[in-house]
């Protein structure tokens, strides 16, 4: 069935649409990611505009992430003040990037900076997870305690706060880096920043990857929102439509997804998270690599 | 007698296309774009009016052309550099139409000569205006080139020889397909008869391609009510997301 959309100018098929938003909801539930870094280059792929797809993404975050997020709530495994803490230095932190975004947009090549980011950073995250995971889940097999609250420099910062559903008694200042840091790559790579806020909260804060997933989620819906805003009044590119067939499949998607990963053990998911990331960085940076079949492009615009 | 010899001379001295001159019909001046828009096929027919009995020499042919609204574009090219595929150089083209289709009675260029088509503009590199390209750049209609592929390529441009077909050299008709990725416009018809490679009559027109219903209703308040618009997409969004939520805890039970 086909549905023609009144902001993308273009027609598509609704069930394909609907497909990619189960599958992209899934993912989000499980993982406690966006998924805006895996759907925003699908849309591209079926033909929709760029920029549309990339403020309509925000739109259908905000979806599937308040989905999940209500199902962590019954689960209580969302800790709202360290949620609160991140979400500050991540608006801090979008604003500042957008900033930056501006900057490099006047120099020109804004998209290949976009794209060397994602390739360095899924592939660095990617990674660690992925052998710290692989050792983690020899250790279980050969029967060690998996060793957690290493007390390192970060236990020595001032202002510290009691995170009583993550368990830790930390300072709020390494929190708010990670918020300000991921908010600046968010705005610059335009995705809600979700696989980079995981990996963080789990491995530089040391919060239980159980919790880690709901609290993600929960900032997300902010920053998703507040991004979705954003484009909605000054670029006019969200496709209500779009959105709606991306979101149905989404929250459905996240519900499921939420129940999987409930019954998954933490370095299981942690390590499935890890091949999801690095995947995307392989394709990447292959498109980087490999000579292109069209070598020219066309973008709207001009003076 | 005086009256006689005065029309001959306005029969010789006038330009051919007095003599001839195109009476149109169109299957809809309107295309609507509504939700299950999936393009669209415009019938486009009509017949040459004469004072005169047409000259069996040289043979009429008829061009149509359909132009979606204009627009800047910007081509860019990639280059391997430092391993990477990165957008090296770029054109700026100044005005390119978001779809343009060009159907004749023959091959295009057996029925226009090379200056009408400059002073009428009717091919398809003719009907995209390139002026400045950068001093850097030598191959500048490389640039255009790339941009009609891609354009036929998503059949935003087409060229189909042949596809006019005329009877008695008088009546002509053809059809027009308008891909399912349409913008809203109005959409510039010419026809052109040519005798010889040259232009002998012209008739232009417009068709109407408007967005209608939600669709019109959607777009015109993204645009006028931008905020409003943003917080029903997110009211959306959390109402989805809270539905789905209790669907799935209900069925838990």
């Amino acid at each position: 069935m086909q549905i023609y959309l009144p902001i993308a100018e273009v027609s598509v098929n609704a069930f394909l649409l609907l497909g990619l938003g189960g599958i992209v909801g899934i993912l989000s539930g499980m993982f406690g990611v966006g998924g805006g870094f895996l759907m925003t280059p699908l849309l591209f792929f079926i033909g929709i505009p760029p920029a549309v797809a990339v403020a309509t993404e925000a739109n259908q975050i905000v979806a599937s992430s308040f989905s999940g997020v209500l199902a962590h709530f019954k689960r209580k495994t969302v800790d709202l003040r360290m949620g609160t803490v991140l979400l500050i230095g991540g608006l801090i932190g979008a604003a500042l990037g957008v900033y930056v975004f501006n900057i490099l947009k006047a120099q020109g090549q804004v998209d290949l900076l976009v794209k060397l980011c994602y390739v360095v950073f899924l592939g660095v995250i990617g990674g660690l997870m992925f052998f710290e995971s692989l050792n983690a889940i020899r250790n279980v097999k050969k029967g060690k305690a998996p060793k957690r609250k290493k007390h390192n420099w970060i236990h020595g910062l001032p202002f510290k706060m009691r995170f009583r559903v993550s368990g830790l008694y930390i300072s709020v200042i390494p929190p708010l880096i990670v918020g300000v840091a991921v908010g600046v790559l968010a705005a610059i790579m335009g995705v809600g920043g979700g696989f980079i806020m995981v990996p963080a909260m789990i491995y530089l804060l040391g919060m239980p990857t159980k919790v880690v997933v709901g609290t993600s989620l929960f900032q997300i819906i902010f920053v998703t929102a507040f991004t979705t805003m954003l484009h909605a009044t000054t670029n006019y590119t969200v496709d209500i439509v779009l959105a709606v067939l991306l979101l149905v499949g989404g929250v459905v998607g996240a519900q499921i997804g939420t129940r999987i990963g409930v019954k998954m053990k933490a370095e299981q998911l942690r390590i499935l998270l890890a091949i999801m990331v690095l995947a995307v960085c392989g394709k990447l940076a292959l498109e980087l690599l490999l000579q292109p079949a069209e070598l020219y492009s066309i973008a709207a615009g001009g003076h | 007698m005086r009256r006689l010899l005065l029309a001959l001379a306005l029969c010789l001295g006038a330009s051919s296309s007095t003599a001839e001159e195109v009476v149109l019909g169109l299957s809809s001046d309107t295309v609507s774009i509504n939700t299950n828009f999936d393009g669209s096929e415009i019938l486009i027919f009509g017949a040459v009016k004469r004072d005169a009995p047409f000259p069996a020499d040289p043979q009429m042919h008829v061009i149509v052309t359909v132009s979606g609204p204009s627009e800047p574009a910007v081509v860019r090219r990639k280059e391997k550099k430092f391993g990477i595929w990165v957008n090296t150089d770029s054109v700026e083209i100044d005005s390119a139409p978001s779809f343009y289709a060009v159907s004749t009675s023959t091959m295009l260029g057996m029925s226009l000569s090379e200056t009408e088509d400059v002073r009428h503009k009717i091919s398809i590199p003719r009907a995209i205006r390139s002026v400045d390209a950068p001093d850097n750049i030598t191959d500048s209609e490389t640039f255009t080139d790339a941009l009609i592929r891609i354009k036929t390529a998503s059949e935003q441009y087409q060229l189909n020889e042949g596809t006019v077909s005329v009877d008695e050299q008088t009546l002509f008709r053809t059809s027009i397909d308008l891909p399912a990725a349409l913008t809203e416009g109005d959409y510039e018809t010419r026809i052109f008869l040519t005798r010889a490679g040259a232009v002998v009559a012209q008739y232009e027109t417009s068709i109407y391609v408007r967005k209608v219903g939600m669709e019109r209703w959607l777009f015109t308040l993204s645009r006028e009510q931008s905020f409003l618009y943003g917080l029903m997409s997110l009211a959306i969004a959390i109402f989805a997301g809270w539905g789905a939520s209790a669907i799935f805890g209900l069925l838990r039970r």
